[in-house]
Parts: C-alpha cells; structure tokens; sequence
C-alpha cells in the first residue's frame, strides 16, 4: 500500500496567490487591450495584500518543510514575502503612475509584476536548489521583459544585456546545484546539510558546488566582480521597474543565501566564509568608488546598490541569529530608501524618456522642496547617516561580522561608507546648494509624493527605534536543519 | 534622586521647535527666526538649571539617567555629566542663542537654517552627555549632516568644496572609531555574556596591551580629525572660513572640542596604559600643532582663515594638556575649552559683522577702520586680547595652567608650547594693525559702527571672559575634582615617559 504523496498547498499559499492574480491579470489584458489601467493596479495591488495576509496567517506555524521538501514554512520566508508584498506593492504603484502619466498604458505591467514576484515568494520559501533554480528563473524572466517595457532603444538594449547575462549566471547556478548533488546525493537544502556534516570525502566537490552557487547567487545579487550588467540595466529599465527589482530581487536572493549558507552548507562555513568576506569587501569597495564617477543619477544608485549588496554580505560571515537579522534589517532599511530613491527619481525625471543626469537635479530643492526633502532622506539612509535606519543597519551589520572576528572586514566597510557619504550627499549638494538649470520638468502631482513619504518616515523611525523590528528578525533568523 | 531629568531635557528643549520649522511651511522667515531663539534661549535656561543641580566638590558622574532604548542592540539612552562635560554643554547653550542672534540677516531658507541650527544644538549637547558609547556615537555622527548642510547652503564662494572636505574627513576620523567601539562592545558580548556599549562596563574590561593600543588608535584618530591635531587639520581652515558666521562661530567655539572631549571621556578612561603608552608622541604632534598653526597663521592674508589657523594653534595646546597627564592640565585643558569657544567664537562673530559691512576677508583691503568703527574694533581687540592670553582675561588662566602642568611633566616640549603663544600674539596683533589700524581706505568711511543689537550679542561673550579671567574659581572648583581622579587613575599605570609597569604588556605594541 502506497501512501499518496502529502500535498500541503496551504503551506505556499501566497505563492499560489501571486501566481493565480498573474495568471487572472494575464488574461485580463488580453481581452481588454489597451483600455483602463487602474483596474489593473487595483486587481494587482488586491493580490499582493492577499498574499501578505497569507503569509501572516502562516507566521504562528511550526517550522517544517513541505511538498516533499520541496518549501519550508518558516519565519524566515514569512518576513521575506512580507517585505516582498511591500516592495512590490510599491513598485505596483509606481509603475501605475509611470504609465498613467504619458498615457502610454501597458497592462502586462501588473501580470509581470505578479510573476516576479510570484517566483521571489517561491525563492526565500525554497528548501530545496532545484526550486531555488526554478524560483531564479521565473522571476529573472519576469524581469527582463519587463525592463524592456516601454520598446525605447535604451531598455531593450539593457534587458538583452540582462538576458545574456542573467543566463550565464543560470548555468553557474545550474552547474553548482549538479555538483552539490555529486556531493551529497541530494539537492535538499536540509539534506544537503546533513550529508555533509561528518564527512571529510567529499568535501572540495560540495565547496566547489557552493561556490558555484554563490556564483550564480551573486549575479542576481550584482556583486563583484558579477556586476557589470547592473548599471546598464538600472539605468535603462523604466525607473518603476528599477525601483522594483534593486530592492525586490535582492531580499529575494539574499534569503535564498541565507539557507544555501547557513543551511545546506552550514558544515563548510569556515571554508566559506573567507570567500564571502572577499566578495563583500570589494563589492563594497568598487561598488562605492565607481559610484563617484557617475554622472547620472541612475547609473549612481546603481553602483550604489553594488556597494550595498557588499554591506549586506558583510553580515554573512556570521552565520547566527544575529546574523540573519543584521541582513535581513539591512535588507528592509535599504529596500525602503532605494525604492523611495528611484520612486522620486522617476518623477523628477520628467516622461518616459527619463531625463536623469546630475543638471535634473541642481537647485531642485528650490523649485520642488518636498521632493528634494524626500530624496535627502533616502539619501542619506543609504550613506548610513544618523538618525536614518541606514546607519542602525550598518551597526547591526558591522557588528555581526566583527562577532564573527571580521574586523578587517568592518574597517574595510567602514572606510567605503566615507566614499558613498561622498557619492550620495554630492546629489544632495546639487539639490541643495547649487542654482537650477533649465526647465522643471519634474512632476508634482501630491499623491505620489505622499505614497513616497512613507519610505521616508518608515527610515527615520527604523533609524530611531530600530528596536521594533529587530527582535521579530531575530525570531525570523532561526533556521531549522 | 533627582526629580528632574536636566540633561535629558537639554538635549531635547531644541528639538521642541524642529517640528514646527521643518513642517509648517507658511511660517514667516521673522517667527522662524523667533522659534530658533525662544528655542535656544530655553535650553540655556535649562542648562542654568543643570549647572544649579550639579554638586560640586564631586568626582564622578552625576545626575545620570539610564534607559533601555534598543535592548536588542544594546543600545542605552545613558547620559550623565561630570566636571568636564558641564562646561562644555554650558558654553554651547550659551553661544547658541549668540550665534542665532548673530545670523539674523540671513535671508535664504530662513525656516531650513533654524531648524537645521536647532538639531545641530541638540546633537552637540548629546555628544558631550552621552555615557553609552553607541548614543554618543550617533550624536557624534549626526552633527556631520546639519553642518555640512549650514556650512554648504549658507557658506560662501568656495562653500561646497569646504562642506564636503569637512563631511569627507570627519567620516574618515569616525570610520575607526565605530569600528572601535563595534570592537569593544564584542569584547563585552564575549567576556561578561551580554553586548552593551555602556562606558561605565566597557571601562573594566580586560583587555591585553596589543587590543587596548590598537582601540586607542583607532579612538583617537576618529576625535583627532574632528580637533584637530596636526596633521589631520587641513579641512578646518576651509570650513570655517567658507562657513556663514553662524557655522564659524558654532564650528569654533563647540563643535571641535567634542574632540578633545571624546579623548578625555573615553581614550583615556577606557584605555589608560595606551594612554600612557602614546601620551608622549601625542604631545609631541600636540605642540607640532601649535607651533605648526601659529606659523601659517602669521602668513595669511585672510582674517577668516588666520582665526582658523589660530584654531589649529589653540587647539594644540588643549590635547596637550590632556595628555600631560598632571590634574593642572587636565584643569588647564578643560577649561582652555571653554576658552577657546568663547574667544574664537567672539573672534568669528565679531569679524561676520565686519564682513557684512565690507564684503572682504583679505586684510590688504582693509585699513583703518578704527577711525570709522570704534566700537567694533574695540570689540574686536577684547576677543583678540583674550585669544593672545592676556592676564585678567580668561584664556589666561587656561593657557597658564596647561603650560605650568605640562612644564613639570616635559620642559622641553612646555617650552617650545609657550614660543607658540607668543606667536599667537605676533600674528594677531599684526593683523590687527594691519586691518584695523593705519590710513583709513576712503571707500570704507562710510563704515557704520556697531549698533546696539550687535553690541548686545557681544557683551555677554565679554562679561563671561572677564569673569572667567578674574575669577575662574567655580568653573575650577567644579571641574577639578573630575581632573583629579582621572590623573590618578592614569598614574596606576605609570608616569608619562617612562613607560608601562603597572600592567602585562605582552601584546605586541602597533
């Protein structure tokens, strides 16, 4: 007698959930072309709120794995697709307004925005590398058409580069899940990590499958030396997009590092370890100092978000409860401030040909007070100045890795921090300090404004009491074998 | 117990008015400048009020309050006050509403430059109360950005530049330091079980002689930038001469001695054999500083930029008395704070009203305007006298002290110190006669002279000159204790110069 196999859907409910209301938004701009698109933003918007509450509803669960170890209910995943739900709620709006304002609608917007974030859900529930692959892939194609969305010269060139790219990066994630399966005889990440504590046979195969896998991690993740597609495709994608997929794809991948780190190759961390340390030092050191030759406010806070993937490596050399929370307020604290950064650079920016070299923005606080006050703020998060929840999370961050003994490391970061102080408050000089230039272009229209200043408020109070959050992380950092 | 939370109240009193300048946009530029006042007129009532509760005769901390605020960092709201800190938040109550008052012409962003004045004040005063590492920390680190912004917004020509040399160097300086006191509070997470950065804990530490030099370095470069000594200076003379008045002013008189004051409150509590151990080298760069800053200052041609340098030279002398180590300097230093605020401060703001008649920084230009402006020159020879060292006027007393402390300890380098304060005289005096003093330049007869709001703002700054100068006693006598226990505290740890005995020195030394 057979038992058939457990099929506990509950358990990724809010998977299922992101991938019905695409599925739903899909079909719905087939047959309604070209027409209204606020419909859309609110179906889309309704199925990410939908999501979230089902991903509260299983935040009391014991934490397990289900589908035959294919996800894990967990509450790590929990707060991944919270956060997730968060981002992409932003970037839904976002992108609403990008489109609505030219009247250049284009309602695969929101089936795409569901898909990639659909596959990000998936991605930080995953227990097992074949879902982690598949998780990638879904929500890596999701978003190469959608940077691709407004058909300018620009952006299909980017997301061709992304596709290119992004596929080589597949196939050294596909190459480190074939060698861990060599390893270990499975891809479970619980299984993983079982078979190879005690071993000694086996070990270079597994660490070469891991290193593969970060490999393939890192080029999501746009850290050094994997990042050389990242500023072409910020830059070039629709800044709505950008806003999305810097901060969503991020957490995402992070929380998949998370469990192929601490997880499945838990037992080899100290070999891992130093590799990860090296990556996040020159990620954040290069990613810093090529941000200070940018001339255009895209491409800056893309080489910015390399320096920041850097940061939050930083707190992988520690692979503990404070560890995990250190990255996972890194995470929030700078998916707050790069989605507010892009969201206001997308409305000084002026239409869809986007305008965003550094003269947009001389004497803008000037002409546009509340914008230029918004983007200071976001600003400064990211250079971790105090009081913004930029500069709790370095703390966090900094002090996970000197507990881990990386001091090095810290002092190495710290000094990066000097250079973005010079990268990112040189735009609030420009904004603040410097005579406008040329038309304002920028648009004022008070509702986004208002949807951005909660980013904003949620930096400054994350940066005053950072305390609200961190112990329900520290709850989430708890990885099960 | 104390009923009365003073020091948690002085540094929130000038935050009260932030809301309503940095939200209400309608606000007229007069009652933003009336918000900014009433505001820092407040806190100063509060500090009178802290320095009424403060008992004198005792050594150790008082009045502290301490509050969990993000126990899963360790993070504490720890703040308390002792000898050295007092004065320091009394002096920077008392220059604020002065340089509020000072800064009433200007005309641009009137709302934004209060409310930016206003959490500037908040955030020193945090940094010279806070007993938790972390708190102080993030004070320290937040008075980069309002700086940066008053120096970048309000400043002149060469503005920009200057803000972001500033902003640049301090992060530099503070990168060790949050990197040491991320270290230490490991430390603390490994040896008693709980992370915390509380400063009365991490002082017991057991920490070898190799971790205790390298965290000294690394706390001392993070205050040495902001001081600051020899040769890390080259960002202030920028700062403070592209700075409006009100960023020379406040950049002078408070925001550099929170260098100094980090190296009284933690380099030499938390390590006191690395204190011991670099003491000497850092008096040597300390009187390299004087001597260094009294020199160029005599070479330029710019009054702004010769008080800045002055700064570097006065500056000098305070790390000198620090690490001294003899309770005279320390007295000496502490009060030489003070000083320095009141008469540098006078200095730049009695130079801003010059400049607003003229327009003009470079002495050439100048000439004569004694004969046009009696009062403001007066007024501009009592800061000047007091900045030389004049007896009977208070850098006097703290010049002497630093000197008399440091001549038992080292002559040589006491000697070469005292050549730098009679540079301070010759640089100064010589300006002054060249910019004051000789045919008058037709295009300035027209100079009006001090009026009567200008005289105001500068007759406080005298009194308390001459009261310090005459009478230094209740500032001594409340600061001396404080002094005294930490030269004895050191002392353990042997006599400067000689080397270490009283502790294992079997790390290596960096």
């Amino acid at each position: 007698m057979i038992d058939p196999p457990r099929v506990e859907l509950w358990a990724i409910l809010p998977v299922l959930i992101l991938f019905g209301g695409a599925l739903v938004s899909l079909l719905g701009a087939a047959f309604a072309r070209r027409s209204e698109q606020a419909p859309f933003a609110l179906f889309t918007l309704a199925a990410i709120a939908a999501a979230a509450a089902s991903a509260l509803w299983l935040w009391d669960r014991e934490p397990t794995t289900v589908l035959q170890g294919m996800a894990s209910v967990d509450r790590l995943a929990v707060v991944g697709t919270l956060v997730l739900c968060g981002i992409g709620a932003y970037g839904t709006y976002l992108g609403f307004h990008y489109f609505e304002r030219d009247e250049h609608r284009r309602n695969e917007l929101y089936a795409l925005l569901l898909f990639a974030l659909g596959g990000m859900a998936l991605l930080v529930a995953a227990a097992d590398l074949i879902v982690v692959f598949l998780a990638v892939e879904v929500l890596s194609l999701a978003l190469y058409v959608l940077t691709a969305l407004t058909f300018r010269r620009g952006p299909t060139e980017a997301a061709m580069k992304y596709f290119l790219l992004g596929a080589f990066a597949s196939a050294f994630l596909l190459y480190g899940v074939a060698m861990s399966y060599g390893a270990a005889g499975t891809t479970s990440i619980q299984g993983l990590a079982r078979a190879l504590v005690g071993t000694t046979g086996n070990q270079a195969l597994a660490l070469v499958g891991a290193l593969l896998l970060v490999v393939g991690l890192g080029f999501k993740l746009s850290l050094v030396p994997f990042h050389m597609w990242t500023p072409d495709v910020y830059q070039g994608a629709p800044s709505p997009v950008t806003a999305f997929m810097s901060a969503a794809t991020k957490v995402a991948v992070f929380v998949a590092m998370m469990r192929v780190l601490f997880v499945a190759f838990g037992p080899l961390q100290w070999d891992l370890a130093p590799a990860v340390a090296v990556l996040s030092a020159v990620s954040m050191v290069i990613g810093s100092v090529l941000a200070i030759a940018q001339r255009d406010v895209k491409r800056m806070l893309a080489y910015s978000s390399v320096s920041q993937a850097g940061f939050t490596l930083a707190a992988f050399v520690s692979p503990n409860r404070a560890g995990i929370a250190a990255a996972l307020f890194y995470l929030i604290a700078y998916s707050a401030a790069v989605i507010g950064a892009f969201g206001v650079v997308m409305l000084i920016s002026g239409g869809i040909q986007e305008q965003t070299g550094f003269d947009r923005f001389r004497g803008l606080a000037r002409r546009r007070p509340v914008l230029a006050g918004l983007l200071t703020i976001f600003l400064l998060s990211l250079a971790g100045i105090p009081p913004t929840a930029g500069f709790a999370a370095k703390v966090l961050v900094f002090g996970a890795a000197v507990n881990a003994g990386y001091w090095p490391l810290v002092l190495i970061g710290a000094l990066a921090t000097v250079v973005g102080a010079f990268f990112y408050l040189r735009v609030v000089a420009m904004m603040t300090m410097q005579e406008p230039q040329g038309d304002d272009i920028s648009d004022a229209s008070p509702l986004p404004q208002l949807v951005l200043a909660v980013p904003a408020v949620s930096v400054v109070v994350l940066g005053i009491v950072p305390g609200v959050i961190v112990p329900l992380l520290q709850e989430a950092g708890v990885l099960t074998w | 117990m104390d009923a009365m939370p003073w020091l948690t109240l002085v540094i929130v009193v000038p935050l009260v008015g932030l809301p309503v300048l940095a939200l209400w946009r309608p606000i007229t530029d007069d009652a933003a400048r009336w918000v900014g006042m009433a505001a820092t007129l407040t806190t100063f009532v509060v500090s009178i009020g802290m320095l009424a509760a403060f008992e004198t005769g005792q050594a150790g901390l008082q009045m502290v309050s301490k509050h969990a605020w993000v126990e899963s960092v360790g993070l504490s709201w720890f703040v308390g006050v002792d000898g050295f800190s007092i004065w320091l938040v009394v002096v920077t109550t008392f220059m604020f509403p002065i340089a509020i008052a000072a800064s009433w012409k200007v005309e641009h962003q009137v709302r934004r430059f209060m409310a930016m004045s206003l959490f500037l004040e908040s955030v020193i005063i945090g940094a010279f109360l806070s007993l938790d590492l972390l708190l102080f920390f993030l004070f320290f680190e937040a008075l980069l950005f309002p700086t940066y912004y008053i120096i970048g917004v309000w400043g002149s020509k060469r503005r920009i530049y200057a803000a972001t040399k500033f902003l640049l160097y301090t992060m530099f300086g503070s990168a060790f330091l949050l990197v040491g006191i991320i270290y230490l509070s490991v430390q603390a997470g490994n040896q008693l079980g709980s992370i915390t950065f509380d400063l009365t804990v991490l002082e017991r530490l057991q920490l070898s002689a190799g971790q205790g030099r390298w965290l000294f370095l690394a706390f001392f470069i993070g205050f040495a930038v902001k001081v600051p000594v020899w040769p890390l200076h080259t960002w202030l003379p920028d700062a403070h001469t592209e700075a409006p008045t009100m960023g020379s002013v406040v950049l002078a008189a408070i925001l550099l001695k929170t260098g100094p004051y980090g190296m009284l409150r933690f380099n030499l509590d938390l390590f006191p054999e690395a204190s011991r151990y670099f003491g000497d080298s850092i008096m040597v760069l300390a009187v390299i500083g004087i001597i260094y800053g009294a020199i160029v200052a005599m070479m330029q041609t710019d009054i702004k930029r010769l008080i800045a340098y002055s700064s570097v030279s006065h500056m000098g002398l305070i790390v000198l008395g620090i690490f001294a180590f003899s309770a005279e300097s320390m007295d000496g230093a502490v009060i030489q704070m003070v000083n320095h605020g009141l008469s540098t401060g006078m200095l730049f703001l009695v130079f801003g009203m010059l400049y607003e008649r003229t327009h003009t920084r470079e002495i050439a230009e100048l000439g004569g305007i004694v004969q046009v402006t009696p009062w403001l020159a007066g007024a501009y020879v009592v800061a000047m006298l007091s900045s030389i060292g004049l007896p009977g006027l208070n850098n006097f007393v703290g010049e002497f002290l630093v000197l008399l402390g440091t001549f038992s300890i080292d002559r040589a380098l006491a000697s070469i110190a005292i050549v730098g304060v009679i540079l301070s005289a010759v640089y100064m005096l010589w300006s002054y006669q060249r910019a004051f003093q000789g045919p008058l330049e037709p295009r300035w007869s027209s100079l009006r002279d001090l009026s009567w709001r200008e005289g105001a703002l500068v007759a406080p700054i005298v009194v308390a000159m001459l009261w310090i100068g005459l009478h230094p006693a209740p500032v001594l006598e409340r600061l001396r204790p404080t002094a005294e226990q930490v030269v004895v505290r050191l002392d353990r740890f042997g006599p400067a110069g000689i080397g270490v005995e009283a502790s294992d020195t079997t790390g290596e030394a960096p």
